[in-house]
């Protein structure tokens, strides 16, 4: 990374946005048709109505829910662990952390469309807005699912300013470097950025306000999301770890997340030279941290229904252990943790496809262990005369994979219409380790459109 | 005039009456417009059913004795149901009552999980009626469409127009002049309802009984349903 100039830097982040193979128009293609057969099945759930899933009494909630929290959860990994990265001034953040805010974004939007297609009557989802209706009501605010609403929409409003805040010098660049149809759209979309001081100023202490103000937005979104159960008198739901549980959770599938994004950036990218191996490394000790984390969790949830012995507890806790779930129950202990940890606990393993493995099974193990949260607690609600049971449907898979193929759309289109690397923050990187090599700040003219030189003109320079 | 104390509805249900005959059950359709929901639905466990009775076999083969229990809406006094709901469908009446609004409801389905008991149900379709059970409807019950939530409302159409009638006569409501579809029909008298506030009704006399429990009392819901049984059918016998 150190041996490139500044101008192949600009050169090699902005290649994707110039250049357009026939690739991505076939990945466009593949993953439209996916998204547009989820919504598809979405208009005919809503005109069939809602048996059309596999939902049952008393199993009222199993896919639809495990996804959104599996995608509140991956959004976790973006804006939370760039905030902290930053705030921690951890140097090799620097190329990680857009595409890491750019899946809060998504992942957010994507779960955040689930509690209301899974709505009876989803036409009416808008109700849990507060105004002043011809109703005459207001939400209950005595709900943990207003308080999803608004949760979810303080954190999506900010991970959105906190992504799009540091793009702006960047649409800048491709401002100046483009022409036609391009530069205007981007000159829309820089917002008048011209790199002055006191814009340089300005966006460094809008960062910092916002990586403050975005981490407790985050801790609480989720722990919001885990009160969806924990404040319902159901076995094994009604527990004080679930906020902490589900904010470690979250983050846990949120590295895996980032990791699989990354590798995938890297290769079709051809970006081998900016998301190194000892990216994939940290993130690779972050993860391994996370995985331990999580067992201590799940670990100390078991252990206390076990030992409290609490016979509706119990009911559910068998059902998991070794009873109708006990198979997808170890499968998630396997690829969350018997799987993960010893890949990248041992320094040879933790390379590139070793963490794209160990991520691919904690992001499985992370799906299973929303689902076994959800339903197994529904399916044995106590009185055993209405116990039940669960299948899905070729509706509600549809509807998941479709999510799945959405998001990979959403990050394809992202990475052609911004740099998915951000590259003023690379190049002010770049000039300071040339600083600390020489001792001494280096002239303005040695390194052009860095935030300390102010030069309105500067990313001209680099079109050369 | 001291001020009348507020109704609180409540209902006894004696177990060493039930016979298990479900009358309560079709009785229940009937009168609430409750949809059958077919062979294949019911198999998956979408049956609709406002109150069910549940059987449970007591002792080792061959001494085995089969135990009916009528269950529905517990009309808790802390129902769980309530406070999850986002947009007040499920509410407390000043009556006591769980109300559910339909016409509020947006189907979040959270109130059913909420629900120790699992006595709500769920409008996964629109309601059909084959011909001619649509002449049969109940004018007085309102129609749930497709994504609502419903459940057993004490007969509230009843206990309305009971009220309206007796304060049209100026006149204080009688105990038993209220019946919900269920109990109306129990050939055994099972099912016993009336007001709890008021210590001379029938069904106030029968809650102080030493057979009375209620269901999953453990959980705090504090249920206005009170089940009436001898601890089991075995020391009965043996006494």
């Amino acid at each position: 990374m150190t041996k490139k100039s500044p101008n192949q830097i600009a050169d090699d982040l902005l290649r994707p946005l110039f250049q357009t193979s026939w690739r991505f128009f076939a990945a466009v293609g593949i993953l439209g048709t996916f998204v547009v057969a989820a919504f598809a099945t979405f208009g005919y759930q809503m005109y069939t109505g809602i048996g059309v899933w596999g939902i049952r009494r008393p199993v009222f909630w199993a896919f639809d829910i495990t996804n959104f929290v599996f995608w509140i959860g991956i959004s976790h990994a973006g804006t939370l662990i760039s905030a902290i990265l930053r705030l921690a001034n951890a140097t090799w953040r620097r190329p990680v952390t857009r595409c890491a805010e750019v899946i809060t974004v998504f992942a957010l939007s994507i779960g955040a469309m689930f509690p209301i297609i899974h709505l009876g009557r989803p036409w009416l989802a808008f109700w849990l807005i507060p105004y002043g209706s011809e109703r005459g009501i207001w939400p209950n605010f005595r709900s943990p699912l207003v308080w999803d609403f608004f949760a979810i929409n303080t954190y999506l409003i900010g991970s959105v300013a906190f992504l799009t805040l540091p793009i702006l010098p960047d649409w800048a660049l491709v401002r100046d470097k483009a022409a036609g149809w391009r530069k205007r759209v981007y000159s829309i979309l820089a917002l008048g950025w011209r790199g002055t001081p006191k814009q340089w100023n300005r966006l460094e202490s809008a960062m910092h306000i916002m990586a403050i103000a975005i981490i407790p937005v985050a801790v609480s979104v989720h722990t919001i999301v885990s009160w969806d159960f924990a404040m319902a008198p159901v076995p094994m739901w009604h527990s004080t770890i679930f906020g902490p549980y589900f904010v470690a959770g979250a983050i846990f599938s949120g590295i895996a997340g980032l990791i699989i994004a990354m590798a995938a950036l890297r290769r079709f990218l051809h970006l081998e030279e900016y998301l190194l191996p000892i990216h994939f490394d940290n993130l690779g000790k972050l993860l391994l941290m996370m995985s331990l984390l999580w067992f201590y969790f799940v670990f100390a949830e078991r252990l206390t229904v076990w030992y409290g012995n609490e016979p509706s507890e119990m009911a559910v806790f068998w059902t998991t252990q070794r009873g109708a779930f006990a198979p997808l129950f170890w499968t998630m202990v396997a690829c969350n943790f018997l799987i993960p940890f010893p890949i990248l606990a041992i320094k040879k393993l933790r390379t590139i496809t070793g963490t794209v493995i160990a991520s691919l099974g904690v992001v499985v193990g992370m799906w299973l262990e929303r689902f076994l949260i959800i339903v197994p607690s529904l399916a044995r609600k106590y009185s055993p005369y209405s116990w039940g049971s669960y299948q899905p449907t070729w509706v509600e898979i549809t509807l998941m994979v479709g999510t799945f193929a959405g998001m990979v759309l959403l990050y394809t289109l992202f990475s052609k219409a911004v740099p998915i690397i951000s590259i003023w923050e690379l190049k002010v990187g770049l000039q300071k380790e040339l600083e600390v090599r020489s001792q001494k700040p280096v002239a303005s003219g040695q390194l052009p459109e860095t935030r300390y030189s102010g030069q309105p003109a500067a990313d001209n320079q680099l079109a050369d | 005039m001291e001020p009348k104390p507020q109704k609180k509805w409540g209902m006894v249900v004696d177990l060493d009456r039930c016979t298990g005959c479900e009358a309560c059950v079709v009785a229940c359709h009937a009168e609430n417009n409750i949809p059958t929901v077919g062979e294949k639905e019911a198999a998956i466990g979408r049956a609709m059913h406002w109150i069910r009775v549940e059987r449970y076999y007591e002792g080792e083969f061959p001494d085995v004795r089969v135990k009916f229990m009528p269950v529905f809406c517990q009309q808790c006094d802390a129902a769980p149901c309530e406070p999850v709901c986002p947009t007040f469908a499920s509410y407390h009446t000043d009556e006591g009552l769980n109300g559910q609004v339909y016409n509020r409801c947006i189907g979040t389905r959270y109130c059913a999980n909420a629900c120790p008991y699992n006595v709500r149900f769920f409008n996964f379709y629109n309601p059909v009626w084959e011909k001619p059970l649509h002449l049969q409807l109940n004018p007085d019950v309102s129609v749930r469409e497709v994504g609502v939530m419903e459940k057993c409302t004490f007969c509230v159409q009843r206990i309305k127009a009971a009220e309206i009638q007796a304060k049209a006569d100026k006149r204080e409501l009688k105990d038993g002049e209220v019946q919900p579809a269920c109990a109306q029909t129990c050939a055994p008298k099972a099912l016993v309802f009336g007001d709890l506030n008021d210590p001379n009704s029938e069904v106030s006399r029968l809650a102080r009984s030493n057979r009375a429990t209620r269901l999953l009392e453990e959980l705090g819901t504090k249920p206005k349903v009170i089940y009436l049984q001898r601890e089991s059918w075995h020391d009965e016998e043996k006494s």
